[in-house]
């Protein structure tokens, strides 16, 4: 009988051209890092989307949770003196 | 607020549900049967093509159809990882199809019997697809959205490459011509109905534009496509099958026929030309592949053997 229900999950990157970073396109199945390569290909990169692949198991991914986003990302919030528009300067002042 | 009403606001903000974003069960439910009928659309949609593949009027025509098929795996692979991602399993949507539980594009039901056909099918049934697929790299769900995303960009394609063939059919010969006639008095009908049931009598549509799935309702999508095409048609010279189609100037759009909605409900039921062919077709193709999904399997087994061994002798 098939196992092919064990057949992992694998996340594919796919980097658009060199001077990019892999980006993450979508997932498949596929018995080995060969063979979602090979299907990766066939299934992301039909029209010269990438010049490089990157497969790697979904199970390896470690995930922040969704109900950490506020404790994770919240403090950032009242930070707004990272950002350089926050500081007011006279229009006299040029190139910066 | 409790968790149904945070949902329920959220979405009403336009923002997008992830993964791992709590969602009612309903919600889930929808998401899963639209998008797998989808996927399913999209494999079963191969079918008819592949009639053609060996019988294509040239080298070209036939390279392009089998892009066309080509692309239509990869949006059933890529809609149906998105439905794993709402925690079901691609064996048991597989099994689903084999089964008659879940439904697909009825269109697909209905045979190619020229070559006309494939014409007609990409300008008018991918045409349709279109329409109903636009607003959905809008949807609600993330990866639903993505998919689309990609799908709607590839699909434009398959539209323009089908009206090209009937407008080399319709520029030819008489008989080319009525091929290409005969051709769409058979798939117009079936195009509309793509569309789904009428808004009085559509169980899912309310629902699924609350939740932002849908964005539009099916007879808003069906006139737009009637109003899309009809030009189109004219251009080709070719007489939509419909004498009740006429030009609304009150209205600002073209008033149509009513569908025959026995028809509709008969081959949803199983009961159209090819249902059970198809999905005949289907479940022969996934059992007689079964022994190269094992070899798969059976060489990552023994590859990841030997990797583990040569690791420790190193």
């Amino acid at each position: 009988m098939s196992d092919r229900s064990t057949w992992p999950l694998w996340e594919v990157f796919v980097r658009s051209r060199q001077g990019l970073s892999h980006r993450h396109v979508g997932s498949l199945h596929a018995p080995d890092a060969e063979m979602a390569i090979q299907n990766a290909r066939d299934v992301y990169t039909r029209r010269q989307e990438g010049v490089s692949i990157w497969v790697l198991p979904a199970s390896s991914i470690t995930a922040s949770s969704p109900a950490d986003k506020d404790c994770l990302f919240e403090p950032a919030n009242d930070k707004v003196y990272r950002h350089p528009t926050f500081y007011d300067l006279p229009d006299e002042v040029k190139n910066m | 607020m409790n968790m149904n009403e945070r949902f329920e606001a959220y979405i009403a903000s336009d923002a997008k549900i992830e993964p791992k974003d709590w969602m009612p069960d309903a919600y889930r439910k929808t998401l899963i049967r639209q998008i797998s009928q989808h996927a399913h659309s999209e494999v079963v949609g191969m079918l008819p093509e592949g009639n053609w593949v060996t019988r294509a009027p040239s080298l070209l025509r036939k390279s392009i159809l089998l892009a066309k098929v080509q692309d239509e795996a990869g949006h059933g692979l890529y809609l149906y990882s998105a439905c794993e991602t709402l925690g079901v399993s691609r064996d048991d949507l597989i099994a689903d199809l084999h089964s008659g539980k879940a439904k697909y594009s009825s269109i697909f039901n209905y045979p190619a019997t020229s070559w006309a056909d494939m014409g007609t099918v990409g300008w008018l049934v991918d045409g349709a697809a279109i329409m109903n697929q636009v607003p959905l790299c809008k949807t609600s769900y993330g990866p639903y959205a993505r998919a689309m995303v990609r799908v709607c960009k590839e699909e434009s394609f398959h539209q323009r490459q089908g009206f090209q063939i009937l407008l080399a059919l319709c520029n030819g010969t008489e008989a080319q011509k009525a091929m290409a006639q005969e051709s769409l008095n058979r798939w117009w009908w079936p195009a509309l109905m793509m569309f789904g049931p009428r808004d009085e009598d559509s169980q899912h549509t309310e629902k699924s534009m609350r939740w932002r799935i849908k964005r539009f309702t099916n007879d808003e999508l069906r006139q737009k496509f009637v109003d899309m095409t009809v030009p189109q048609a004219e251009l080709l010279g070719l007489t939509i099958p419909d004498p009740d189609l006429t030009w609304n100037e009150e209205r600002g759009h073209y008033d149509f026929g009513e569908i025959d909605w026995n028809e509709f409900h008969h081959v949803i039921r199983g009961n159209g030309p090819c249902n059970r062919e198809r999905i005949e077709a289907r479940r022969k193709a996934h059992e007689e592949g079964a022994w190269v999904r094992d070899a798969a399997s059976a060489y990552a087994k023994k590859h990841a053997r030997t990797d583990a061994s040569s690791t420790h002798a190193a």
